[in-house]
């Protein structure tokens, strides 16, 4: 399964990554950082198109893409 | 997450492939914008721009005045400050001095399209091989949310309390096309950062803006369509949704000028709503 990482340090909270994504399995986690701000979290199965990461203007995602799973759904 | 525990999510495991990673071009610094402004968009295509050709180590940021004013802090290239609205003048000099440097500006609405306007088109016109990349998002952000040039009409702001209007305060200024017009000016377009697809083709147009100076055709000159949160009073997902609803009907997007495009005006994928692509302006 693919996955993002979220740097949390990095996040502002201003959840342009959850409306970037297109599986709409990202979420505000209920969790802040030192800063105060709400982190997010996934929550369901990533495709690892990395929309939430070209949105983020803090550069606070990282996306791992499950290779084995896109040779198998082609 | 503690940092153990995000060093090791960090590490691809077997079977997966890291496909969004940052680079080496833009530090580690937090930035100083509020949050979702999209500064932090344009930011990071341009260090993707200056890193995957590797033109890092001869580059030069003029950073102009504005909430932009501390670019230099977040790029690992050499930079200077320009006095308001003269970053495109001083650029000038630096290329001239330095011909086998990459030079580039990076400026607001109000610093290039206000104070700045005569130095910027000037520049332009003289064909300096320089890259500018221009911020619009209608507003001053860091004097408070006064009018920009480049306000909407209707668009209230705190210079403008019931909305710019045409008979006073005059309409918003095309930047990219007044560029496109410019004999000097070898690249001009306008993207947005609003979406994926956008900040996608943003980055293509950006890497032709550099090529052009690179390979001495004129100057480079690109438009980004960007949100200001926190002086439109809207969040940053609506923000968003507002330069796509708002903004990009009266900024079109588009390749206005691109002077190694074909001669049948082949549209540039840079933007991928074509319909002011080349045409006209590259064939004048």
């Amino acid at each position: 399964m693919s996955r993002v990482v979220f740097l949390e340090e990095r996040c502002k909270g201003c959840r342009l990554c959850v409306a970037a994504c297109p599986c709409g399995i990202l979420r505000p986690s209920g969790r802040f950082n030192r800063h105060g701000y709400e982190v997010m979290e996934q929550a369901g199965t990533c495709s690892g198109c990395a929309s939430c990461a070209v949105m983020c203007p803090d550069v606070a995602i990282r996306v791992f893409r499950s290779v084995k799973a896109k040779e198998g759904a082609a | 997450m503690d940092a153990h525990a995000l060093e090791a999510a960090l590490r691809p495991a077997d079977g997966e492939k890291c496909v969004f990673d940052t680079n080496p071009v833009l530090n580690e610094r937090l930035t100083h914008y509020c949050p979702g402004c999209l500064h932090g968009v344009a930011h990071r295509l341009v260090s993707e721009v200056l890193h995957e050709p590797d033109l890092a180590p001869r580059t030069i940021l003029v950073a102009a005045v504005g909430c932009a004013t501390f670019t230099y802090d977040y790029f690992n290239v050499d930079g200077l400050e320009a006095p308001h609205g003269r970053a495109c003048a001083v650029a000038t000099g630096v290329r001239r001095a330095r011909p086998e440097a990459v030079v580039f500006t990076y400026q607001g609405d109000g610093d290039m399209a206000a104070i700045g306007l005569a130095e910027s088109l000037h520049a332009a016109n003289r064909g300096e091989r320089i890259t500018s990349i221009f911020i619009n998002n209608t507003v001053y952000g860091m004097t408070g949310g006064q009018m920009a040039p480049t306000t909407l009409l209707g668009q209230k702001t705190t210079t403008t309390p019931e909305g710019r209007c045409l008979a006073r305060e005059g309409g918003p200024v095309h930047l990219a096309e007044i560029m496109a017009g410019l004999e000097g000016v070898a690249f001009a377009a306008r993207c947005a950062l609003d979406s994926v697809a956008h900040v996608r083709a943003a980055k293509k147009a950006l890497r032709r803006a550099f090529e052009v100076q690179i390979q001495n055709l004129g100057f480079g000159f690109l438009e980004l369509l960007s949100s200001c949160p926190t002086n439109w009073h809207m969040d940053p997902v609506t923000a968003a949704r507002h330069v796509a609803e708002s903004m990009i009907p009266v900024f079109p997007l588009g390749v206005f000028k691109d002077k190694a495009a074909a001669p049948s005006g082949k549209p540039s994928d840079a933007a991928n709503e074509s319909e002011h692509t080349a045409g006209g302006a590259a064939d004048a």
